[in-house]
């Protein structure tokens, strides 16, 4: 009874359009579900057994990959409700937390997200150095990894501002300091100033879009974290992969 | 089963989109690897990966269950809070602001860690090692990731745990209400410390100190260019140039801050333009 209602539905005009195969019982068709899903497909259809081992990867890679869709799904959750303007950021998010169902956990579950991702790819990262994954061949894809920590830094730094309480205004405030101390073109660093760079026209001004974090750093950040930077890991995610396909896997043969 | 390309029947050639490129020896289409080492990715890999990703979402639901996103009173321009703290993955450049001056803790210094990152693949040409976990194989490469990110975790424990008002060294007993006096402690330029007790004239010191910091690199890049002829040759003129610039700036981070909280040095070198 069942193995005629699941011949019917997989043997249907619908479901052969959406999967091109059947139930992935056979070796056939775990080959196939590999290589005819968009999703599925950054995998190989085999691999080998070792690569599975828990004990190598500790599968720190997957996590981090998984934390930031993560917080992708709960920054889009946020920024619905959220206006990247500073007479309304603080009283939205005091919102999220306060009125709104479900903001608390959201709100929680994306800060949370954000620090475990920093963490997650700093061990990522150590994983990869102690095994030796990062020597040729794949010295390449170890230096997107090095873009990707450095995007995944600077994403959890701008999102950091957002909330534009004490905490996120000063910090960001002493951060973007830093930019003028930049040399050749911060005014405050060496050969700034003698160079002709004012408070008004230096790198920190082109950062926060004016000479204190105001409405300008606001929004710019906001476009920055919620569009740009994820754009940015997105693309430079896809050239991992992609390379790790190609590259192979360094696991034990 | 190691296969060996024989020999290249057609050389690749960009006037063709097609070409047979090469023969192999051996018996199976997949290269250096037995059929039977390998499995279908559905479902083993891929229940793997759902498991780590249901146990994390379980993980992080737990956590939040405990602990919540701060929220602090509404951004105010003119109250700034003592300490400032950045958020504890920067905290480790924002400690090291007492040691340097903001251009090279800020932005010197974080560029060469991003850039070190990078290059270090390349400058690693020892070939042992990849695949499996291992130290002894590889001693030298483990020491040098580790020292670094030794320095970033240390400094990060010491910004969040042992940094209190005016960002002055609070240890978790001390009154963290009550300010400490910053006279206490006066930081000098070595040159000055050589004025003192050299007797020597201000110049004559300043001179000292940079040749004190050029010798530092000079010796540094020569050592094993004399003595560690095998770890020359490995690397090579460029490889081995680059390496030790980046060994020796991180070593120096090292004996710089030892320097500043024993010594109470607050540079090395003096000039118009910048300090170090
Ligand atoms: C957004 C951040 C990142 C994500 C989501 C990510 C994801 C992954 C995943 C899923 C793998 C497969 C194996 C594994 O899970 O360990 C992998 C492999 C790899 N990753 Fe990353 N990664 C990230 C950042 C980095 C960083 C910061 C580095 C190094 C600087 C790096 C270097 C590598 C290398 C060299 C491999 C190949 C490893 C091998 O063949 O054993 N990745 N990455």
């Amino acid at each position: 009874m069942l193995e005629n209602v699941k011949e019917k539905i997989v043997k249907s005009q619908v479901f052969r359009s959406i999967f091109r195969h059947g139930f992935p019982d056979n070796d056939l068709n775990r080959a196939y579900v590999v290589f005819s899903n968009v999703f599925l497909h950054i995998h190989p259809v085999k691999v080998r057994r070792s690569a599975l081992r828990m004990r190598y990867t500790f599968c720190l890679g997957g996590i981090t990959l998984f934390l930031f869709i993560m917080l992708t799904v709960t920054g889009i959750w946020l920024m619905f409700y959220y206006t990247p303007y500073t007479g309304l950021a603080y009283s939205n998010i005091q919102d999220i937390q306060f009125v709104i169902f479900g903001g608390n956990l959201m709100r929680d579950l994306h800060r949370f997200a954000a620090h475990g991702m920093v963490l997650f790819v700093w061990l990522h990262m150590t994983r990869v150095f102690l095994t030796g994954a990062y020597k040729a061949p794949r010295e390449f894809n170890w230096v997107v990894g090095v873009v990707l920590l450095v995007n995944t830094l600077i994403l959890s730094w701008t999102g950091y501002l957002l909330p534009w309480d004490q905490l996120a205004y000063w910090a960001v405030t002493v951060g973007t300091k830093m930019a003028s101390y930049t040399p050749f073109i911060g005014q405050n660093g060496p050969w700034g100033a003698q160079l002709g760079f004012l408070p008004t026209n230096d790198i920190m001004f082109m950062l926060i879009g004016g000479t204190v974090v105001g409405q300008n750093a606001l929004i710019r950040f906001y476009v920055l974290h919620c569009v740009v930077l994820p754009l940015v890991v997105t693309v430079f995610l896809a050239v991992h992969f992609w390379r790790i396909r190609k590259d192979g896997f360094s696991g034990p043969l | 089963m190691e296969n060996k390309v024989t020999r290249e029947i057609f050389p690749r050639d960009s006037r063709k989109s097609y070409g047979l490129v090469e023969l192999m020896k051996g018996t199976v289409p997949i290269v250096r690897k037995e059929p039977e080492d390998t499995v279908y990715v559905w479902p083993n890999l891929i229940l793997i990966e759902v498991i780590c990703a249901l146990l994390v979402t379980a993980g992080l639901i737990l956590l939040v269950q405990f602990v919540h996103a701060p929220l602090r009173s509404l951004a105010d321009p003119s109250t700034t809070p003592n300490p400032m703290r950045a958020p504890w993955y920067f905290l480790g450049l924002q400690e090291l602001l007492v040691y340097f001056d903001p251009w090279y803790a800020g932005v010197a210094l974080p560029g060469m860690i991003i850039v070190g990152l990078m290059v270090f693949p390349y400058v690693d040409t020892n070939p042992k090692g990849t695949g499996y976990f291992t130290l002894t194989e590889r001693p030298f490469a483990i020491f040098n990731y580790s020292f670094g990110f030794a320095l970033w975790w240390v400094t990060i424990v010491i910004g969040t745990y042992l940094r209190g008002l005016d960002w002055q060294w609070y240890w978790p007993w001390s009154n963290h209400l009550e300010h400490m006096n910053p006279a206490l402690v006066t930081l000098v330029p070595l040159h000055i410390v050589f004025v003192n007790f050299l007797h020597v004239s201000k110049d004559i010191a300043k001179g000292l100190c940079d040749i004190l910091f050029f010798a530092y690199f000079a010796i540094g890049m020569a050592i094993p260019y004399f003595f560690m002829r095998k770890f020359y040759d490995s690397l090579g003129g460029a490889r081995y140039f680059v390496f030790m610039l980046f060994f020796l700036s991180m070593m120096g981070v090292g004996f710089k801050i030892i320097l500043r909280l024993l010594f109470n040095i607050k540079y090395i070198v003096v000039t118009p333009w910048i300090n170090v």
